[in-house]
């Protein structure tokens, strides 16, 4: 049952094989006994969940099933769900129990999906390696010395343990696609826009975007489905048509154009990791599509850029928890300003804390320019990189991170740890649409192949990733900590 | 050492939107506290902004009604700072690209010229909650219900020359966003509140002097004395020998005088930057050429069609467009009566009279503009005499009677213009009046024209005062003439 995609649940529902609330159960019981080791979970809402498969148990038997109707997820603890504990992964909301349902968290809920929990992450999603929780490192389940990525390490990581088939995350420099990668799974980040943002706790605005993690393409494909579309609560969420993205997922490869970023392919690139994404790029070719090497000459700009943008947003944004309405307040300030400032140096993570300072400094007086400025012009020249490979070729392909997962504790260094990032930051600077789909091992370590697309081609990037899981098994390689607890 | 002042204004208006800038809550004024804060004004983790489009065309309106060039793109900043009564951390503002652009507003001094004072730019910001300080036993309560209710800042160049002209300019703004409807303009209830930059120099120096802002006047009276007070300050402060250090100050009326609040020094670092929940405004000229299409007559236009169209003089012009609730009782009072120079009579004699002994505006007049034009129909077509009419007017003011016309009605105050019927009463009179009539007989010829006011002093009595006084007089005279 845990094993089994989205879609091959719905067909299991559909033909009675088991109920949405065995099937509830049985991951509830699942996340009880395995969790412990992994602690991919914050909350689990066990009555919420068994409430909800029952309501979607009356919806089948009604005639009313939709694509979604009782099939489990977890949300990443980022998503204000009303009447649930909603931390961030910070210490600073470690009593918040939302009011209120972020808009993607409403349309899952009007779907049908039923929701087991909140899955551990990086604090305020600051981090690429889940070690940047309150609530503690989430395990590789591939392996327990690695870490399983961040900032959506706690839903790549259930996912891949077999606690639930898919999860949301939200991806603001990669953080969707880089833990997918490490854990071995799928994991979609939409166009900037494409899917609502009200109810997902801000870290940096104008790259901040949710999306689906799941065991396959398809999967991912019905998930968008429900989640994309206007929200009048989200002024930056587009006006534009949802496409059924399960329609073009059949469509065939042949004479697709695919290109190969230089860049993405430089120093610093494990020659492991390298070859298992060129082995993959392999299998398209045998699907019929043409390969070529194309240019995005700005990318070494991509992190510079991305840590005075990202930290500048977040710097503001952040400045709400302040101890005065919800979340931590420190004991006994003795003015306001004690209590400001007790509150937040409790209450944040030092990272959380390093961003905030880095954000202050590039917006004040004097060095705006320099830095925040000159970020956004160089932000410009990184989105008409895209934009022009985007005129010679369909898709762009490439590692979604230079290494397999690495050890926990290995990135002692912030700026190492930044510098992780370099094939998925310039993604959520240009505002278009990522994925990652398992493509190999490097020892016991999956390899993410990472998979572009122009604005608003998601369906085109789902067709594509599903042609290559159509070709490949890649996707339903289990690790054995899922297999071994069966 | 002769001194030249320098004041700019930077006025706040609350617009008249029903709901915030951001946020659906509503605006209403006087709520409990905290009552009308949702999700958005709390700032609570995950929520965003969307703008009204309500507060964007009333912020496009005013810059029309100041000739101010639109730009087709404004965008909003975000305005950092730590404060209680800010619940997100940071003020939504317009810093780099504001709404409306430079702009002149005309103001009215007292001796009736008119000057230009030229408008900088007005942006849209959302207002914060507000502390309170008292009732809560050594800390501070905060009401966020204010928080998010929507401000056009509307930022002058220093072109005030003193606490008069600042005073006037501030009138005018008033006048303006009640003739647009934008805003109620209560200041009372803090709908306009203005920060006023002071700064002097020696009489012909080209350069400013250092500059003092002093925070949140709240009363036309409040700037005319804040302002009188600061250049005071600076002027004895600049003779002495000393320098005026660019800070910020607080006006205290009770003691009238501006204190020290940070100096420069001390200020905050906003760290402005474009808020990434929002998407720069964009307008076109099709929407702005609409709102343009659809602006009221405003209050330069107003005053100075009174006077050129209507005949009535700059300053009759002048106080009855001052404020759009007067001019609208004015202009219905002209309408109903048909007479401009009679309804203004009315308007600022009888009527001003009345609100101001009872302390009322115009608006809470017991008498409606209907009313009153009913009236002084009523004089005009020679119905009533004078006498009558106050009468009258003093038996709607007190809630005798629904019209003048059922007044005059009910009390037989129509005036008497039949001359058989007067004729009568003054037969009567100077039947009852042997020793008078003796007197007006004897005395010499020119004597005889004052004698005459008891004869229609008792006419005026006999008919209750509904005789013509005209025709009394006349008749009166030709009767008593003929006995000698």
């Amino acid at each position: 049952m845990h094993d089994k995609t989205l879609a091959e649940l719905k067909r299991s529902l559909d033909a009675g094989e088991f109920s949405s609330r065995e099937l509830t159960q049985h991951l509830l019981g699942r996340i009880d006994r395995l969790d412990g080791a992994l602690n991919s979970f914050i909350t689990v809402t066990y009555d919420q969940a068994l409430a909800a498969a029952e309501a979607a148990d009356a919806a089948r038997a009604a005639g009313k099933a939709g694509a979604l109707t009782g099939l489990p997820l977890a949300l990443k603890d980022i998503f204000c769900t009303r009447d649930v504990r909603t931390t961030a992964g910070s210490r600073m909301l470690d009593n918040f129990i939302a009011p209120y349902d972020a808009s993607v968290v409403e349309k899952l809920a009007a779907a049908g999906t039923v929701s087991l929990g909140k899955t551990n992450m990086d604090e305020f999603a600051m981090g690429s390696s889940n070690e940047n929780s309150h609530y503690g490192p989430v395990k590789n389940p591939w392996d327990f010395a690695a870490v399983p990525g961040g900032s959506s390490g706690g839903s790549a990581a259930a996912v891949a343990a077999g606690l639930v088939p898919a999860a949301i995350g939200t991806d603001t420099g990669g953080s969707i696609r880089q833990p997918a990668a490490f854990c071995g799974i799928t994991g979609l980040k939409p166009t900037y826009g494409r899917v609502s943002r009200y109810g997902m706790i801000a870290y940096a605005s104008s790259l901040d975007q949710a999306g689906p993690m799941a065991r396959s393409a398809a999967d991912c494909a019905l998930l968008l489905n429900a989640m994309a579309g206007h929200d009048l609560r989200d002024s930056t969420c587009v006006q534009r048509g949802v496409p059924d993205y399960t329609e073009e997922l059949d469509t065939p490869l042949a004479g697709l154009k695919i290109g190969l970023p230089r860049e993405y392919f430089g120093d610093g690139l494990d020659p492991q990791v390298e070859a298992a994404v060129r082995d993959a790029i392999r299998v398209f070719e045998s699907l019929g599509a043409s390969v070529r090497e194309v240019s995005l000459p700005h990318t070494h700009y991509a992190i510079p850029a991305y840590y005075v943008i990202a930290p500048a947003e977040a710097s503001s944004n952040l400045s709400r928890f302040d101890g005065v309405r919800f979340g931590h307040r420190c004991a006994n300030p003795a003015d306001l300003i004690d209590l400001y400032k007790r509150s937040r140096a409790e209450g944040f993570g030092d990272e959380v804390k390093r961003r905030i300072l880095i954000g202050t400094h590039t917006l004040s007086e004097g060095f705006f320019d320099a830095y925040y400025k000159k970020a956004q012009q160089v932000r410009r020249l990184i989105r008409q990189d895209f934009l022009d490979a985007f005129e010679e070729v369909d898709v762009l392909m490439g590692p979604a991170s230079p290494t397999p997962a690495f050890d926990l504790g290995a990135n002692k260094d912030p700026v190492s740890m930044y510098l992780q990032d370099i094939y998925t930051i310039a993604i959520n600077l240009a505002g278009i649409p990522g994925m990652s789909v398992p493509a190999g091992f490097v020892g016991q370590r999956p390899v993410g192949l990472q998979i572009l697309g122009s604005h608003f081609t998601e369906a085109r990037l789902l067709n594509v990733a599903h042609q290559f899981q159509q070709g490949t098994d890649w996707h339903r390689q289990r690790p054995a900590f899922a297999e071994e607890n069966a | 050492m002769q001194w030249e002042t320098m004041i700019g204004l930077e006025v706040h208006v609350q617009l008249a939107t029903r709901s915030k800038i951001f946020s659906g809550a509503s605006t209403a004024f006087g709520a409990e506290p905290n009552t009308q804060a949702c999700a958005v004004d709390l700032g609570l983790p995950g929520v965003l902004p969307v703008l009204n489009e309500a507060a964007v065309a009333m912020a496009v309106k005013f810059g029309l009604a100041i000739h101010a060039e639109i730009p087709e793109v404004s965008v909003f900043d975000r305005k950092n700072y730590f404060y209680p009564d800010l619940p997100k951390g940071y003020q939504t503002s317009q810093m780099y690209q504001p709404i409306v652009g430079a702009g002149v507003v005309e103001i009215t001094l007292e001796d009736g010229t008119t000057k230009p004072i030229r408008v900088h730019h007005a942006h849209l910001e959302e207002d914060a909650g507000k502390s309170l300080h008292e009732d809560f036993h050594g800390m501070t309560g905060v009401d966020l219900n204010r928080a998010g209710t929507p401000l056009l800042e509307i930022v002058s160049e220093p072109d005030m020359r003193s606490a008069k002209e600042a005073a006037a300019y501030l009138k005018a703004i008033h006048s303006i966003v009640t003739y647009l409807g934008i805003s109620d303009g209560n200041m009372a209830e803090g709908s306009m509140r203005c920060d006023v930059n002071v700064s002097v120099r020696p009489k012909g120096q080209e350069t400013f002097g250092t500059r003092a802002e002093i925070k949140n006047v709240n009363s036309f009276r409040f700037v005319e004395r804040a302002i009188a007070y600061e250049v005071d300050r600076q002027v004895e402060l600049l003779e002495e020998g000393g320098v005026v250090v660019q800070e910020t100050r607080l006006f205290d009326p009770e003691r009238d005088e501006t204190r020290s609040m940070r100096t420069k020094e001390e200020a905050n670092d906003y760290r402005y930057f474009p808020c990434p929940d929002l998407l720069p405004v964009v307008l076109d000229k099709a929407y702005i050429d609409h709102l343009r299409d659809n602006l009221p007559e405003l209050p330069a236009d107003k005053r100075a069609r009174f006077e050129r169209a209507l005949g009535l003089s700059a300053y009759d012009a002048s106080v009855l467009s001052a404020t759009r609730e007067m001019a609208d009782y004015f202009e219905e009072v002209m309408e109903v009566c048909g007479d401009a120079k009679q309804a203004a009579n009315w308007v600022q004699g009888e009527l001003a009279g009345a609100l101001n002994r009872e302390g009322l505006a115009i608006v809470d007049s017991p008498v409606s503009a209907r009313q009153l034009g009913e009236l002084v129909a009523r004089v005009i077509d020679d119905t009533i005499n004078g006498k009558a009419a106050k009468q009258v007017f003093q038996a709607l003011w007190n809630g005798q009677g629904a019209s003048a016309d059922a007044i005059i009605e009910a009390q037989g105050l129509k005036q008497v213009t039949d001359t058989g019927a007067i004729e009568a009463m003054i037969d009567q009179v100077i039947a009852d009046s042997p020793a008078q009539v003796a007197q007006y007989r004897d005395a010499e010829p020119d004597k005889r024209g004052k004698m005459i006011g008891y004869f229609v002093g008792q006419v005026m009595k006999a008919s209750r005062g509904t005789a013509n006084p005209q025709q009394v007089n006349a008749l009166l005279k030709q009767k008593l003439d003929a006995l000698c």
